[in-house]
This record gives C-alpha cells, sequence and structure tokens, in this order.
C-alpha cells in the first residue's frame, strides 16, 4: 500500500505544479494543431514549369495536370533567368527532337512532380495521337467505351496527407517525450533535495518506491493520450478506425517505457541540466526511427539498431489500429514487446536503487 | 534486550583511494544521547550513513539493536533526519508528516494523534496546513525533525538537527531530545555547536576517520585539562 501512498504523493506535487501541468496538457497539443495546419496547407503545393518551344499539344496537356502552372519563355536564357530568380520551379526545353528538362532542384518532391508531369503529359499526347492515326486507318466509327476512374479509401479520404501518417507517430513521441522527462526530473529533485534519501531510512521497499513513480506518471500518460486523441478527432479531423481503448492502452504501456527510462537516465546525471543534455541521444534517434520515414530501404545495422527503440513499436501499432483497424490479436507482439522493455528497465531500476540503499 | 544499541566494530571505508573511516569502533547504550562531533570532512555522514544500511563497509560490521546492518525491516524503529531539510515543498507540513508517517508504517488510527504530538514538540500547531515552499528555513529544520519523531522511535539518528534554529528554540529541542533519552530512546547526533556537545552523555572526536576521543564530556574535560568541549576540540586537532 506504500506504491499508492507514494503514487499519491507524486499526484499532488504535480498538480500543485503548473508548469509540468502545462507540459504535458497544453504544448503537446499546441504544437500537434501547429504541425497539422502546416501540412495540410504543405500537401496543396502548386509546381510552377517554364516551357521553351514545346508543342501546343503537350502544353495543354501539361496545363491539365493538377497543381502545374505553365509560363512560356522565347528562349533558354530567360528561362534560366526566371529559374535563378525563383519564378519557376523547373523549365523544359525541345530542341533536336529531345526533351530536357531543368530543375531548381531545391524542393526534391518538386522536382519529381515536375518529371511525373511531363511524362503524363507526353503519354497522353502520344496516345491522341495514335488514336487520331488509328482513326485514319480503319475510318470505321468504333465506338470506344469511355473509361471512369472511380477512388475507395480504405482509410481516410481524398483529403488524407502526410500529417495522418504522422500522427500515430506523434502520439507516441509525444507521451514518451513528455512523461520520459518530468519523471526523470522529479526523481532527480527527489535525489537532490534529499527526500529520497528520508524516504531510503524508512522501510519502504525499493520496487515500492519505482512502482509508486510509475503509477503516478502512468495515469498522467493516460490523460495525456485520452487529451491528444480526442484533440486529434475532434478538432483535427483525423479518423481512427480501430478502437480507441487500444491506442490508450498502447500508449499507457509506453509511457510506462518511458517513466523506466527517465528513471534510470536519472540515476546517471548530475543535474537537470545534464538529464536535458541527454534528450539529443535518448530521444531525438527515435523520432527518426519510429516510421516516420519508410524502415525497409535502410541498412541492415540501421534496421537492427530501429528495434531497440521502443517508440517504433508503439508508433506500428497506433498506426495499425488508427488506419487500418487492427483489433488486438493484430498487435499483441508490439505490446509484447513493450512490456518486455518495461520489465527489464523497471528491474535495472529497482536493483540501481541499491546505489542509494544497500537493502 | 541488548544495551547496546548501535555497535560498530572496526569499520574501515574508502570511496576511491581516500580512506573516510579507519578502523571506527563506537557504540550507542540504551538511553544514551551520544554526541558525534569533528571538522567536516572527518567521516561524521558516512558512519550515520553506514547505521543507515545506505553504505557498506569495506570492512567490519555495524549492528543496530543487534542486527547486522544493512537491513530493512530495522529501519522502522529508527528516526532519521538529514543535513539536508529534504522536504516536499509543494505539500503542507501536515502532508509531508503524513506521507513519512504512512512509510514509517504508523498505524493507521495513529496518524492524527502522532501529528499532533510532533508538531507540538517543534512547535509547528498552527502552521501545519501552510505550504513548506512558505517557510523560513528554521521552521523547515524544525519539520523535519518532527518527522524524524514520528512513532517514537527507539533510536533517533540527527544529522546536525539545529543548524539555523533560534536559540530559544534550540533549548527546547534539547529539552525535548532530554525528555525523549529519559523515556528510553537512544539518540546519536552530530553537531558543529560545540555548546550542545556539552548536553550530551557521551560525545565521540572523530578527525580524519578515527575517533580520538570518546566519553563523558566532563570527562573528555578533565582528561585534556580545559574548561569546555570546544577546548577539548582544539586541542585534539591541534595534537593530530
Amino acid at each position: 500500500m506504500k506504491t499508492l501512498s507514494i503514487s499519491s504523493r507524486i499526484l499532488k506535487e504535480i498538480f500543485r505544479d503548473k508548469k509540468t501541468l502545462a507540459m504535458i496538457f497544453i504544448i503537446p497539443i499546441i504544437v500537434m494543431a501547429l504541425m497539422s495546419y502546416v501540412f495540410k496547407s504543405y500537401n496543396s503545393t502548386d509546381i510552377n514549369i517554364g516551357t521553351v518551344n514545346i508543342s501546343q499539344q503537350v502544353e495543354s496537356n501539361l496545363t491539365k495536370v493538377k497543381n502545374v502552372n505553365v509560363k512560356e519563355f522565347k528562349n533558354e536564357k530567360s528561362a534560366e533567368n526566371a529559374l535563378r530568380d525563383n519564378y519557376i520551379d523547373s523549365f523544359i526545353i525541345y530542341k533536336n527532337n529531345d526533351y530536357k528538362m531543368v530543375h531548381a532542384n531545391i524542393d526534391a518532391s518538386k522536382t519529381s512532380m515536375t518529371t511525373a508531369a511531363l511524362s503524363s503529359a507526353l503519354t497522353q499526347t502520344s496516345l491522341k495521337n495514335m488514336s487520331t492515326t488509328l482513326a485514319k486507318i480503319s475510318p470505321v466509327k468504333q465506338h470506344q467505351p469511355k473509361i471512369h476512374l472511380t477512388n475507395e479509401y480504405k482509410y481516410g479520404s481524398s483529403k488524407t496527407n502526410f500529417f495522418d501518417k504522422m500522427m500515430p507517430t506523434l502520439m507516441a513521441f509525444f507521451v514518451f517525450f513528455f512523461v520520459f522527462l518530468t519523471s526523470g526530473m522529479a526523481l532527480l529533485k527527489e535525489r537532490t533535495s534529499g527526500t529520497l534519501d528520508r524516504l531510503l531510512a524508512t522501510p519502504v521497499k525499493r520496487s515500492e518506491i519505482i512502482f509508486g513513480y510509475s503509477l503516478s506518471y502512468g495515469l498522467m500518460a493516460v490523460f495525456q493520450t485520452i487529451i491528444i486523441v480526442l484533440f486529434t478527432i475532434k478538432v483535427l479531423d483525423i479518423e481512427v478506425v480501430g478502437s480507441i481503448w487500444l491506442i490508450l492502452l498502447t500508449t499507457f504501456l509506453l509511457s510506462l517505457v518511458a517513466i523506466a527510462a527517465g528513471l534510470l537516465l536519472s540515476t546517471f546525471v548530475k543535474s537537470e541540466f545534464q538529464l536535458m543534455q541527454f534528450i539529443p541521444l535518448v530521444v531525438i534517434p527515435q523520432i527518426f526511427f519510429s516510421g516516420l520515414i519508410p524502415l525497409n530501404s535502410l541498412d541492415n545495422w540501421a534496421k537492427v539498431l530501429s528495434f531497440i527503440f521502443p517508440i517504433k513499436y508503439a508508433s506500428e501499432a497506433i498506426s495499425n489500429v488508427m488506419m487500418r483497424g487492427f483489433t488486438f490479436t493484430g498487435i499483441v507482439i508490439e505490446l509484447i514487446v513493450i512490456i518486455l522493455f518495461i520489465a527489464i528497465l523497471t528491474f535495472i531500476n529497482i536493483i540501481g536503487l541499491k546505489r542509494y540503499r544497500k537493502v | 534486550m541488548t544495551d547496546k544499541i548501535i555497535s560498530i566494530n572496526n569499520l574501515k571505508k574508502k570511496y576511491g583511494k581516500q580512506v573516510v573511516l579507519n578502523n571506527v569502533s563506537f557504540e550507542v547504550d540504551y538511553g544514551q544521547i551520544v554526541g558525534l562531533i569533528g571538522p567536516s570532512g572527518a567521516g561524521k555522514s558516512t558512519i550515520i550513513k553506514l547505521t543507515l544500511g545506505m553504505e557498506k563497509a569495506d570492512s567490519g560490521n555495524s549492528e543496530v539493536f543487534g542486527i547486522h546492518m544493512p537491513n530493512r525491516k530495522i529501519l522502522s524503529k529508527m528516526g532519521y533526519m538529514a543535513q539536508s531539510d529534504s522536504l516536499y515543498n509543494s505539500l503542507s507540513a501536515r502532508e509531508n508528516l503524513l506521507f513519512f508517517a504512512k512509510m514509517r508504517e504508523l498505524k493507521k488510527e495513529d496518524l492524527d494523534s502522532e501529528i499532533e504530538r510532533v508538531s507540538k514538540v517543534v512547535d509547528l500547531t498552527d502552521q501545519l496546513d501552510k505550504k513548506v515552499d512558505n517557510f523560513s528555513g528554521g521552521m523547515k529544520r524544525r519539520l523535519s525533525l518532527a518527522i524524524a519523531l514520528l512513532g517514537n522511535p527507539q533510536l533517533l539518528i540527527l544529522d546536525e538537527p539545529t543548524v539555523g534554529i533560534d536559540p530559544v528554540l534550540r533549548k527546547n529541542i534539547w529539552t525535548e531530545l532530554g525528555k525523549l533519552r529519559d523515556n528510553g530512546c537512544s539518540i546519536l547526533v552530530t553537531t558543529h555547536v560545540m555548546d550542545e556537545a556539552e548536553l550530551t552523555d557521551r560525545v565521540a572526536l572523530l578527525i580524519d576517520g578515527n575517533i580520538i576521543a570518546d566519553d563523558a564530556p566532563n570527562n573528555l574535560k578533565q582528561q585534556y585539562d580545559v574548561d569546555s568541549i570546544e577546548n577539548v576540540f582544539m586541542k585534539a586537532e591541534g595534537d593530530m
């Protein structure tokens, strides 16, 4: 029962510390709102393509491509100038029966959009030419069925963008980061203020201290996730296919990893500043290995490395529940791995407190 | 019941290459106030940590209530007050007392009366519901002492208990410690204040990890042929 007394004491402390509360509840929401805004507008980027000496037909096909603005230039020189002055992102020039593209290539995604736009314009042009030729050869009016294209979205809608893909990772990241930081700071403060020594001078078990911390900060993480999930669904209008309870379960387990990692790290540092210095090492790499960037193209050593990052498992599980509607059995392996992380780190922490009391 | 509450035999402790305690032996008997004095860095805090089981000696052994330390369960019979105040600043005094009372395994029905009792001893009854944040240095010190007194422990270990406490209250605290001793509580106290050392039953003088004198204050004064413990201290340190 001392575990409960310890965690209720910690919760009291958290609720009286306005800065920690703001860090857990308000900052993630502000950051996510900003990111969602930025990515939504990024999605509708237009590219400006210059053309020099391009046939009328190709150019009109090019104009029909979505998000493409075409500007005609008289010669290569003036197109070069426009490119340098950032009026256009690329230009296409037709010379000696060849198409040549010149890209600013500052934004690689615009470069590939340009390439795709030109090739689709060229394909359409040659298709058109072919059908005119066909019509000439066999003047019999063929009834050509008109092709209809329809899209069916398993997840989201045509408005789904990169932010939706990032959401699961972001949620995992926020839960991990803020809980990691606040719990680590709390145990550090308890050590430097001497209350840890005083606590250990009572018959409390070392495990009761660690469990007390896990329970209280785990509870905070649950509140945090509820707020984040509600905010993303109601305000940012992001669809959740699977069960919200599974997302909460995953983030709760992840928060226990974060707490254990924070507690562990706090025993290695002397001050709050030193704890901050560890963030680039502990937190930042996890973002990149957590699924934001597709991992299957990585080298083998990097793939192996990615297995030791707990955020990766949580973000995979959340994204499978959120976007593909996986049920418990679908994410059970990820959850087991996360639980293993919790067990190992918590065990190390309980042993680690022996530094401050030998029994 | 053994008469020896704390019994330390040939303790040696090194931190790295630095020898902190060099073959230290001493005892605290039942119903005694023992003062541990010595310059800072002499090893007073290390003796306390070894007694509480927070550190392990390299050789020798320490027993509390006849039980070999470190031992977790025996800690419930001990009250400890550290050099730093060691309080939860965002909690009120009552919440601090209540928390540590639970950690010390006090009975539920005794909680309120115990908090009432110890806060009376340190004269904090009217301030119990204030946040520790708003306490003065002296008040924090008193609250810290009150926490050590919770549950009437049979052994009190006090590390510099009266630093930053004004003379009147200091006198009251020593009167209270005397009362506790008369009721059978044993007290180990470290101090810098030499006239406090006069109030103890026995003084152990610790210099550079060695106990160089251990006797009743009056005997020490006779032995060194001086009129105060302060001068005993000066003379002993000068002899080193």
